[in-house]
């Protein structure tokens, strides 16, 4: 009995250890990084990591990894937008852990910056190809001669539109933001399900463009004085663009759901709202959903205007590859940086699979881009009439190094002001307040 | 012990039974090292090193730097912890008894019944602690979903409207019953387990005393299972002044009710990770954690007489 449990004991022992080291010697003898979301080809030429959240970005890297016999991508997604930067904060925080490239939409430029995160770029050759870029996103990704990313894409707003909910209720399609207040009051009038739009508060971004497309600057940040910040939040400009939208929410002209929820996605497709208002990206939440209405006819227009004779051009999202300073070679990412949307194949890709807007000009400006035409949304040159003059009219937007605190400090006030609990023009008073006290703790000279 | 003979042990005999109780001392060790080890690496260190980086900061400005004990007394007074704490005690006094009442109800039914139902009503009460807390959640965000869920069809039956469960009035008690469903039946096997163990003769001299079936469980039952009922009260405690895995998940479809500074872990969590101040989440967290020791401590100390720990 006791020579059977001891032979027992034995075998199962054996079993663990030699489970055990199996496990780790299959670890041993596989790739640099085993964690590859993609299977690179040329295993003997030096693999640059690279994060990113670009949907269908595998068939990019392939391409890539095809055309370049020197230097090869792995890609790892390591979540997308504020998942990946929790992840990279931690990275940085420990030392170790960061990839070479990573992905970074242009509001989180400032912060990593000036925590020397970042590698500058310009000593690569980066400011070689400035001039293949849009003004407006080569001045979010730099300071002077100092190069931190290279520009993707970008996020000209304007304002897709229900042709058939418009045109049942003979409502004109509104230019300015008056007239987009009158057209609401009108569709609500008509008897129409739909509400007129949806304004969400869950994407500081979003809020972001929007107010600043009113005038509202609420930064004054130069990374050569890097200590200094001018806080401009709870200005009058500001004040004014809110009121404007509170009064549509109190009216029961739009709805205030969230983005990106189930509900939202839902209604959105299924005739719950007449416009939405996005970026170019946007149309990839209307094309090819699976409960799209058949019926629905989506057309696109210019964003309204607040002074139809001074358009002011408004940018949600975009970004672009940034260098970290842990890579083992920067010389070799920095070059991953620029070719991996560098070349017109890949963008090719980048327009067709990932729905990207472009910020390179060579693609950007030739009339292939130009002249496409969807027939989802009827086959107009939407490229040459409305987002090219958005993306080329942008010219950037400052923002802080403390931008996540002030997006959610943001989405808590204006929370607050949805449910009542203080007006709409308490709404930026309390986040200057707030957002004044982040960054006197963290050190800065506010002016 | 009695002791046949006081003749004085031989010195062969003295020394082999000091080498022997020398011996099993050294085998104690070495039995419990590897436990140890990881102990240490993973519990103490770690927390050494939390400690350590707790007193220092690394603001965007002035990079890293030695601030004693100036985290520890920014997170006592910054009102966004304050508020989490005030919530999380909030919760626990809300969500202990209740849990507590319907593990203990519905142990006391199970183990009053004997009929093969009792095992599989067993099962079922127990299944949802196997549910993962993060589906959980996320499966209970979509039945309390406006759109999605059965609410808005339940309640269109009476011809009312639907309550918006994830609003800010609401979500308290949303929460509440998630970690209930969650919860009941852990509790539930823990008080049953213990019922289990009385001696069945002190129902029947009970009945013989003409007790009713209501004064056996209330009278005899419920004092006789106390000590598991502490036991399980301490857990809950420190477990729900700890809350974060519910509310983080159904943050993103709560429409905003659910802040980022909700509980203290959540707003730890934000402060390390997106906000990237590491030590100023660790001082939150050890301020957080000095509040569930005298939470504890507290609580046991009321209830020593119960938990049948005298010492």
């Amino acid at each position: 009995m006791r020579r059977s449990t001891t032979t027992r004991m034995v075998a199962i022992a054996a079993a663990t250890l030699l489970l055990t080291i199996t496990g780790c010697s299959a670890s041993a003898t596989s790739e640099p990084t085993a964690a590859c979301q993609n299977e690179i080809p040329n295993k003997k030429a030096p693999s640059v990591e690279v994060w990113a959240f670009y949907p269908n970005f595998d068939q990019v890297v392939d391409e890539f990894n095809a055309t370049h016999d020197d230097v090869q991508v792995c890609w790892v997604m390591a979540g997308a937008g504020a998942d990946e930067y929790n992840k990279l904060n931690v990275a940085f925080e420990s030392g170790t852990g960061a990839p070479d490239v990573a992905q970074l939409e242009f509001d989180q430029l400032p912060n990593f910056i000036i925590r020397d995160t970042l590698v500058d770029l310009s000593e690569f050759g980066a400011n070689d190809v400035k001039d293949d870029y849009t003004a407006g996103a080569w001045s979010s990704v730099s300071s002077d001669s100092s190069v931190y990313a290279i520009p993707v894409d970008s996020g000209p707003m304007g304002m897709f539109y229900r042709q058939d909910i418009l045109d049942a209720a003979a409502i004109p399609v509104p230019q300015t933001w008056a007239e987009f207040a009158t057209a609401a009051q009108q569709l609500k009038d008509s008897g129409s399900a739909a509400l007129f739009t949806d304004w969400y508060t869950n994407f500081g971004y979003f809020t972001h463009a929007i107010l600043s497309q009113g005038g509202w600057q609420p930064f004054d940040y130069d990374l050569s004085n890097p200590e200094t910040i001018g806080v401009d939040i709870d200005s009058a400009e500001g004040r004014a663009v809110l009121k404007y939208w509170f009064d549509l929410i109190d009216a029961g002209l739009i709805d205030t759901e969230d983005r990106g929820t189930t509900d939202y996605q839902s209604k959105l497709v299924n005739g719950g709202y007449a416009t939405y208002i996005a970026a170019a990206w946007g149309q990839k939440n209307l094309l090819g959903v699976e409960s799209n209405d058949p019926t629905a006819v989506w057309r696109i227009a210019p964003l309204p205007q607040w002074d139809i004779d001074q358009p002011v051009a408004a940018n949600h999202g975009g970004g672009g590859l940034a260098v970290t300073e842990q890579a083992d070679d920067p010389e070799l990412a920095a070059k991953v940086a620029m070719e991996l949307f560098g070349t017109k194949e890949a963008w090719d890709i980048g327009i067709d699979q990932v729905k990207l807007f472009p910020t390179w000009t060579p693609v950007l400006e030739s009339d292939a881009f130009l002249d496409s035409t969807q027939e989802f949304f009827g086959d107009e040159t939407a490229n040459r009439d409305i987002w090219y003059p958005a993306a080329m009219d942008f010219t950037g937007t400052t923002f802080s190094p403390v931008q996540s605190y002030v997006y959610d400090a943001m989405r808590s006030e204006l929370v607050a002001a949805l449910e009542g609990t203080i007006t709409s023009d308490e709404i930026l008073a309390n986040v200057q307040t707030n957002v004044v006290a982040q960054l006197e703790e963290q050190g800065f000279t506010v002016k | 012990m009695v002791i046949q003979n006081i003749a004085a042990p031989t010195p062969v005999a003295t020394r082999r039974r000091r080498a022997g109780r020398q011996r099993r001392g050294w085998i104690g060790w070495i039995l419990t090292a590897p436990f140890g080890a990881v102990f240490i690496a993973f519990l103490v260190v770690p927390l050494g090193y939390a400690l350590w980086m707790s007193l220092r900061t690394n603001s965007l400005i002035g990079g890293d730097r030695w601030v004693g004990g100036d985290n520890y007394l920014k997170a006592v007074q910054d009102p966004l912890f304050l508020k989490g704490v005030v919530l999380v005690i909030g919760f626990t006094l809300v969500l202990v008894p209740i849990q507590m009442l319907v593990s203990l109800s519905a142990a006391l039914v199970l183990d009053s019944l004997t009929s093969r139902f009792a095992k599989v009503s067993r099962l079922i009460i127990f299944v949802p602690y196997a549910v993962p807390a993060v589906i959980g959640a996320l499966m209970w965000g979509f039945l309390y979903s406006p759109n999605f869920g059965p609410l808005k069809d339940l309640f269109s039956l009476f011809g009312a409207d639907a309550p918006d469960l994830l609003s800010s009035g609401n979500v308290f008690g949303a929460l509440v019953n998630i970690v209930t469903w969650q919860w009941a039946g852990y509790y539930m096997i823990i008080i049953y387990a213990a019922l289990k163990g009385i001696d069945p003769t002190v129902y029947e001299a009970a009945k013989l005393d003409g007790a009713s079936a209501w004064q056996i469980a209330l009278r005899i039952k419920v004092p006789m299972v106390s000590s598991a009922l502490v036991l399980i009260l301490v857990f809950a405690i420190i477990g729900t002044l700890q809350f974060f895995t519910e509310p983080q998940t159904l943050r993103p479809i709560a429409g905003g009710s659910i802040d980022a500074a909700y509980t203290p872990n959540m707003y730890a969590y934000s402060t390390a990770f997106s906000y990237g101040q590491f030590n100023y989440a660790l001082a939150i967290s050890f301020v957080l954690g000095a509040v569930v020791f005298i939470g504890s401590a507290i609580f046991m100390t009321a209830t020593r007489k119960r938990s049948g720990i005298t010492e």
